[in-house]
């Protein structure tokens, strides 16, 4: 190992990069399009309230609050559902059997009517029933509307029947004491990046290089596999610092993520490079030509691309695909990530960080074992 | 004189292809040594075992007195390679690709002072990939000397390239010799050999069919050398008569065939002796090029064994 060696080289993959514009874009513009992406399709998910709309179907009750009623009964029970914050009630008016095609056709999964007679018969102290309508294709707008429905229902009988409420509960979140899903989907991109931008580069360089007789030039020179392995190792270390750093701080920044940063994230970043930048180059060594290459590098890049915890928490995921990312390298870079980002557990980070070290080694051992600069 | 490369026995095979079929070649230290063969005739897998890239069959290969294959890593510090269709990082510019040979090799060679001495002065910060054929060429040269090589092997080191680029690789390969560097180089083009080399080895279907100085080459295989006058079938006639050599006379010409130097003044004596008329006569001698073709072509015609060269 020679310092002077891997200086050299790792200057020329640095030149090499910086004047590569579609690698500095997937390098530095493609992470900010993938957190601002991910962060406006899922926050409502995490965060936001469901859009709810109703068809206020009580002639007593007119949805139009400008006009004064006797009883103002139905825009109280609208009022307190948008009032739980995670629905946001939104009055349509039609007739009630022209509703649910329609909120299909709008692509709402969710909906309510107030049924006629419902501020008479809760005065007159008589039986009433909204309908919810729901899809079960989305199980948590339904369960929102279903929870939020029923505590307002229950608000009113509790009123009318002339009840105290004794029990109550206040809310609280997992990790973070307010995470929401851009929290988590920092560290799950911090760890896509890991992934993609060395096992891509990776596999095409070792396979194209050796084609096109690169390899074959540096191996009349003294620089050693290893060496050239190691520049690309810390080249990729380097670029991935950069690339945290700026998902870090376009999801503080734009989305208001709230993820403390700390140095427990650093050992990470390095092995998890170390480990994906050797993987690459064990898959473009072991093809044959550069198109097999970048078959075997995609065959092994794509599941862990959606597995791993990256857009998706594992444990949202079935048994069984559960099961199976435990097998994948990257989701212990991730739920490291996420041990130490989000809930400071230091005991289960240590244990995925030996994981992928003790992986990266083998991998490395068997990159260098099996990339050849000549022909026998 | 010591011997910079020393093969024999060498055997290359690839299954039951025998690409390299048993040669045997010296290069002595300090000379300029042209390996020639058409496409195919093993020239290319030859360089590269002695560059230590290939590993060989059977036979003894001594490059500077090391095994290549074995003892590649000690054997690149003192050789220079060029191979054929020189290919480098896209991006990266000629300075910069000798500063980084430099820091690989640990040498302290001024990239400048290199870059001229190739005429690649005006493209030291242009990127790679776009620099000409001839131009990635020269960069090559230039990266295959940055480590003050003992050896350098030039594979088709000016295929492709410009009359003008061309001349100037020459003018690098003679200022490699005159500074006692080995040159090992295979080429195409036999007039280069002729003008370069001091030894020539022409090898074909993987074995030398000829070696030694371009001279000897052409002695021992060539066609003799011939005075060729204009004049009538009667003089032709008249010279075989009172000299006993060969005369063809076709279209108003004669060639007269000659055994050695004094022929010829002895030709001219005849002639003018004889009476007859004639006018401009010129001598021609064949080139490598000629006994190259003649050599490669009865190879093929499986005629070269039954010729007994003179």
């Amino acid at each position: 190992m020679n310092g002077r060696r891997v200086g050299a080289d790792f200057r020329v993959v640095a030149r090499s990069y910086f004047r590569n514009p579609i690698a500095l874009f997937f390098s530095l513009i493609f992470p900010i399009i993938l957190i601002g992406l991910f962060g406006l399709i899922f926050s409502n998910a995490g965060g936001g309230a469901v859009t709810l709309p109703v068809v206020n179907a009580d002639p007593g009750c007119p949805f139009d609050p400008v006009t004064h009623n006797t009883t103002t009964y139905c825009q109280e029970f609208l009022a307190a559902l948008n009032s739980t914050h995670v629905v946001k009630v939104d009055v349509v008016s039609m007739p009630v059997a022209a509703f649910a095609s329609w909120l299909g056709q709008k692509d709402y999964t969710v909906g309510l009517v107030i049924p006629p007679g419902f501020g008479e018969n809760y005065t007159n102290r008589l039986p009433a029933n909204v309908t919810v309508y729901s899809n079960p294709q989305d199980a948590a707008s339904s369960g929102t509307v279903f929870g939020a429905v029923q505590g307002v229902v229950n608000g009113f009988n509790l009123r009318a029947a002339g009840g105290t409420a004794f029990l109550g509960f206040r809310t609280s979140n997992i990790g973070s004491p307010v995470y929401t899903y851009i929290d988590y989907l920092i560290p799950g991109l911090i760890g896509f990046s890991i992934l993609t931008s060395p096992m891509f580069s990776m596999v095409d360089i070792t396979s194209s290089y050796r084609k096109e007789g690169i390899f074959r030039q540096l191996s009349l020179t003294p620089l050693t596999r290893s060496e050239w392995l190691i520049s690309r190792v810390l080249w990729y270390i380097a670029l991935t610092f950069v690339t945290a750093g700026i998902m870090l701080g376009a999801g503080i920044e734009l989305f208001g993520a709230h993820v403390t940063f700390t140095l427990g994230l650093l050992p990470f970043l390095v092995v998890g490079s170390f480990f994906f930048v050797s993987l690459g180059m064990l898959a473009g060594s072991i093809a044959k030509t550069p198109e097999s290459a970048a078959l075997i590098g995609n065959i092994i890049t794509f599941p862990m691309m959606f597995l791993s915890g990256t857009f998706f928490q594992v444990s949202s995921m079935p048994p069984g695909l559960q099961e199976f990312a435990h097998l994948l390298p990257l989701y212990y870079v991730i739920d490291g990530m996420n041990q130490v980002l989000l809930f400071s557990n230091t005991t289960q980070a240590l244990y995925d960080l030996a994981i992928v070290l003790v992986g990266s080694l083998i991998v490395f051992a068997l990159a260098v074992r099996f990339f050849r600069w000549r022909d026998e | 004189m010591p011997t910079a490369i020393e093969v024999r026995g060498l055997v290359k095979r690839y299954g039951p292809l025998a690409a390299v079929d048993g040669i045997d070649f010296d290069v002595p230290t300090g000379t300029v040594f042209a390996f020639l063969g058409p496409n195919g005739a093993g020239k290319t897998t030859t360089t590269e075992i002695l560059e230590g890239l290939r590993r060989r069959t059977e036979g003894s290969v001594r490059v500077l007195g090391l095994d290549p294959w074995s003892d590649g890593t000690a054997l690149h510090r003192r050789i220079g390679v060029i191979p054929q269709d020189f290919r480098f990082f896209e991006k990266i510019t000629p300075k910069e690709a000798v500063e980084y040979y430099r820091a690989l090799f640990g040498t302290d060679v001024d990239p400048g002072k290199l870059l001229a001495q190739v005429e690649l002065l005006d493209k030291v910060s242009a990127r790679f990939d776009t620099l000409s054929g001839g131009q990635k060429q020269k960069l090559g040269l230039a990266l295959a000397l940055t480590n003050d090589p003992e050896i350098c092997f030039l594979d088709e080191p000016t295929t492709g390239l410009d009359p003008h680029a061309r001349r100037a690789i020459w003018a690098v390969i003679r200022a490699l010799r005159r500074e006692g560097r080995t040159v090992f180089l295979t080429t195409h083009y036999l007039e280069e050999a002729e003008i370069l080399a001091d030894h020539v080895a022409i090898i074909h279907h993987g074995r030398v069919i000829a070696a030694g100085t371009p001279n000897e080459i052409i002695r021992a295989h060539g066609r003799p050398a011939r005075l060729r006058v204009e004049g009538s079938p009667e003089l032709a006639a008249y010279l075989h008569a009172t000299l006993g050599l060969t005369a063809f006379a076709e279209g108003g010409r004669i060639d007269v065939e000659l055994g050695s130097a004094r022929d010829a003044l002895r030709v001219l004596n005849a002639i003018e002796s004889s009476g007859l008329p004639w006018s401009a006569f010129e001598t021609a001698q064949d080139t490598l090029e000629d006994v190259f073709v003649r050599l490669v072509g009865q190879m093929d015609d499986g005629a070269l064994k039954s010729e007994a060269p003179t």
